[in-house]
């Protein structure tokens, strides 16, 4: 049996967050994840904003983790090379009743302590986003609303832990967990048995399924789903802020943003549902976003359309984010309830678990030779035409363009095939280099991406899949 | 950075740019080289292996290979010269340079006199027509299934839905049932067909087939792989009728949903793009908005006969190789293709108009079906050509030859209007 000292389940933005600041320990960690890549559920479809925490309930402990985290992703964003960008978002009021909202807020935001939040006329939003609704009337700005990368930085994350010597189980299921008197004592996976003194439940959608199995399930996750549009970088209408909409009491609503390669965002949706594996797209929801998005910018062209998603939010009942340790229950540390604001919250999260565990008693002692750092996929098309000339000098396949659209070489495919916790997927390779994230979504680089996975990981094509086991991508050669 | 020279620089080297390299070489143009990112020639028909080509130019019936075949022994044998597994990164219409990437060249400029674009065109994806449902392994645009299949020699899935009747789609549900799959349909959301009628017969009828017109798929099932697709009919106005929705099972869709001229360098480069077509406007001589630079084949408007391809790449070529040699037609004057009565549009955008008199012939794509037709050119208020035709659709390109000594006011209308 593997001997360890804490067990994360889930490798998504939580959890390999934790898992990266327990590596500064000098402390045994493995996260076990179902899916066959980091980041593989609620983390990879989601609005890709880190929040500055304005409208989170205030004195909650989500408003304390959004607002702590914000301004550490500047420092993050360097250290672990994960693209980022304060671009700021925009609310503004198109009619006399939302006109009225703003005072109140605004004082929200002063109650979660984002107090740069600034009142602007309608005249002045327009100056700032041409693109803005002529109708405004007025609204709010808050400056350090920002965009992401949130596949880069979950796999940031768990690089920089793995380098740090935490293991990675992916594709592996946690069927049970043990405890002994009124203790953890090991977790159950589908790739064997765990001994551990300590369980981290970071399993979003899934996390009252682990926290059923030590009798701590007094809530029920419910996966609200959210529709999002992916619009062509070259579209005719585009925003440089995060546009949001004056929420109303039922919903924050749909909002348009850039991406941080420059595409637009549309979305999303909230709709509740029982199903925590549906994730499909529907005309209602997509015809919504569309209605709602134009009365914030009229001509956004959804014709110019690449791709349409959603993602499901472990949403929770009752409602909230929740972090739990048990007096009866040693080791066990319980976070559900981790919602559209956790890839925001989720460095802060990090911290904030390992300090609870030290202040629980657990003595840890900090690692001399952690490594702060670490290096992203270097992006061919990104360099100046000189380096790019170095990059091919060194590495012949920086000169072979795999993905047309993105204008991605075969050395970046290579580079995330063979880091470490590299790709093994179609997607796993699209979410590092974007081979595919482009208008052709895969069309021509797709087949490529195929042969090179089969080629590089030394397996049959059939082998290969889209994403988790199952989703093979072709069924067997052709007839002889 | 590796610095090569030559007249006429050609961006691809498919059936466009093999048809514009001969040309050039022909015309006199003495140094002639072909950009291309595959490691071999001829574009997107090595993937073409089943017959249909050349049977307006050669008058016999050519698989892909073969057609292209033909082209890249005349080019070797007039001394074209070509860079291969090259990706042009920037067109720069202003110095005449390219920039482009290459393994064993590194980064590579060429300098040419006059450049001429054949990029070709992509596919249009699930998500531009916005089918909703999950996002399941085994959903391919019919030109990537295709490429694996006679390209990679892998098999894409079992059991098919194809959606859109475009020609691709209705060849690789051919190609799909002769490899043992079971294509259950094609489904196509307008009332008539997209593609070429002798395709639909031949690739569809004659395998039993079923073609159901005026529906769409509404959903896409399975988490992993494709599980299943819903279709429904569709009303008028393309609405799906959802009450009548059908789950109808299989393992892999094949969108077949149009083609989109790829013309990212060109926009990069600052030419002047149709909104129509997404290609580069262009005059008869296949010469876009930058002088230096022509434009040929499906990255200027997407033909359904690779045929008429060569035919305009070739004047692309010839009047290329001329820009180099600074022999240039001279204009004296200018006029507009216009487009009249259900004529989607005209290519070429606008002739030049000389001393001498030109015979122009305009393509171009209805919007909606229709039989016994006239296809007429009006200028200065007289008609100047007309065609009866019997039968048009927007999947069959038209054509209509002007002179240009008859053109008055600087404009010419096309209109596809009933007989009598």
């Amino acid at each position: 049996m593997q001997k360890t000292d804490v067990v994360v389940i889930g490798a998504g933005a939580v959890g390999c967050a934790i898992a990266r600041e327990l590596s500064k320990y000098c402390v045994d960690v493995i996260v076990v994840d179902k899916n066959e890549d980091v980041g593989g559920d609620a983390s990879k479809s989601n609005s890709a904003i880190i929040h500055t925490g304005y409208d989170a309930t205030p004195g909650s402990l989500e408003s304390q983790l959004v607002v702590a985290a914000n301004p550490m992703y500047e420092q993050l964003a360097k250290d672990l090379d994960v693209p980022f960008k304060k671009v700021g978002a925009i609310l503004p009021a198109m009619t006399d009743e939302q006109f009225e909202k703003l005072p109140e807020i605004k004082e929200k935001a002063f109650k979660n302590h984002v107090y740069d939040v600034e009142f602007k006329t309608g005249k002045e939003l327009l100056e700032m986003e041409p693109n803005l609704n002529p109708q405004v009337k007025g609204g709010l700005v808050i400056p350090r609303e920002s965009i992401i990368d949130p596949f880069i930085l979950v796999q940031a994350y768990a690089e920089n832990a793995y380098a740090n010597g935490v293991k990675f189980m992916l594709n592996t299921k946690v069927t049970d967990i043990k405890t002994e008197n009124g203790a953890i004592k090991s977790v159950v996976t589908t790739n064997g048995e765990i001994q551990t003194r300590y369980v981290i439940n970071s399993a979003a959608l899934y996390c009252d399924e682990i926290a059923a199995m030590v009798g701590k399930a007094d809530y029920k996750v419910v996966a609200r789903k959210g529709e999002f549009y992916i619009l062509d970088k070259n579209t005719s209408c585009k925003v440089d802020h995060i546009v949001l909409p004056i929420p109303t009491k039922v919903t924050k609503g749909k909002l348009m943003c850039p991406t941080i390669h420059g595409n637009m965002l549309v979305g999303p949706t909230a709709e509740e549902q029982e199903s925590k594996i549906d994730k499909s797209t529907t005309y209602n929801g997509l015809e919504s976003i569309a209605t709602d998005v134009r009365n914030l910018v009229p001509n956004v062209n959804l014709k110019d359309t690449i791709t349409q998603y959603s993602g499901l939010r472990p949403n929770r009942n009752p409602e909230g984010l929740h972090f739990d340790m048990y007096d009866d229950l040693k080791g066990y540390v319980n976070l559900s309830g981790v919602r559209s604001t956790g890839l925001t919250l989720s460095v802060a999260m990090g911290k904030y678990v390992v300090q609870q565990i030290i202040m629980h008693g657990e003595k840890l002692k900090l690692k001399e030779n952690f490594i702060p750092t670490r290096k992203g996929i270097v992006k061919f098309s990104e360099q100046s035409r000189e380096e790019q000339e170095r990059l091919i000098k060194e590495n012949p396949l920086y000169g072979n363009v795999v993905c047309r659209c993105e204008t991605i070489t075969e050395g970046e495919i290579m580079d995330a095939i063979h880091r470490p916790l590299g790709a093994k997927s179609v997607d796993g390779v699209k979410r590092r280099v974007r081979a595919g994230m482009g208008r052709c979504q895969g069309g021509f680089c797709g087949p490529k991406v195929i042969e090179i996975l089969s080629r590089e990981l030394k397996v049959d094509p059939k082998e290969i899949t889209k994403h988790n086991q199952g989703s093979n991508m072709v069924v067997g050669k052709t007839r002889d | 950075m590796y610095n090569l020279k030559c007249d006429v620089a050609i961006v691809g080297g498919g059936p466009a740019g093999l048809a514009a390299a001969i040309s050039a070489k022909r015309q006199g143009a003495e140094k002639v080289l072909i950009i291309e990112r595959d490691n071999s020639l001829g574009g997107i028909l090595q993937q073409c292996i089943h017959p249909g080509f050349g049977l307006t130019r050669f008058k016999e019936e050519l698989t892909g290979p073969e057609y292209y075949g033909r082209f890249v022994d005349e080019a070797n044998e007039l001394g074209v010269e070509y860079l291969l597994n090259s990706m042009v990164l920037e067109v720069n219409d202003k110095e005449n340079t390219i920039i482009c990437a290459n393994s064993e060249l590194g980064l590579t400029q060429i300098n040419a006199k006059s450049i001429v674009l054949a990029m070709g065109c992509r596919e249009r994806t699930r998500a531009n027509i916005v089918v909703p449902g999950t996002r399941p392994a085994g959903l391919y645009t019919a030109g990537s299934a295709q490429r694996l299949i006679n390209r990679q020699n892998v098999m894409v899935g079992k059991k098919v839905v194809i959606l859109g009747s475009g020609d691709i789609g209705m060849i690789m549900a051919r190609r799909m049932t002769l490899e043992g799959a079971k294509v259950v349909m094609v489904v196509e959301l307008m009332d008539c067909l997209a593609g070429l009628t002798r395709n639909r017969v031949q690739c569809l009828d004659d395998f039993g087939i079923p073609l159901k017109l005026a529906h769409t798929i509404t959903k896409i099932e399975g988490h992993q792989r494709v599980t299943g697709v819903r279709v429904a009919p569709v009303d008028q106005n393309k609405k799906p009728i959802l009450e009548k929705e059908q789950l109808v099972e299989c393992d892999t869709v094949l969108f077949s949903v149009g083609l989109i001229p790829e013309n990212e360098l060109s926009k990069k480069a600052g030419i002047k793009i149709n909104p129509v077509t997404n290609g580069p406007q262009v005059n008869q001589y296949m010469q876009t908005s930058s002088p230096s630079v022509f434009a040929c084949g499906n990255v200027v408007h997407v033909n359904d006969l690779v045929d008429n391809v060569s035919k305009e790449s070739e004047q692309a070529g010839k009047y290329a190789a001329l820009y180099a040699m600074g022999k240039f037609p001279q204009a004296t004057g200018m006029a507009k293709c216009i487009t009249g009565e259900n004529v989607r549009y005209l290519c070429p955008h606008e002739i030049q108009l000389c001393d001498e008199s030109q015979k122009v012939t305009l393509y171009f794509r209805v919007l909606r079906p229709d039989q016994n037709v006239k296809l007429v050119a009006v200028s200065g208020g007289e008609i100047i050509a007309s065609k009866k035709e019997f039968r048009v659709s927007p999947g069959e390109m038209c054509s209509l030859a002007v002179e240009t000594s008859k053109i008055a006011n600087g404009e010419v209308t096309v209109s596809v209007v009933k007989e009598g």
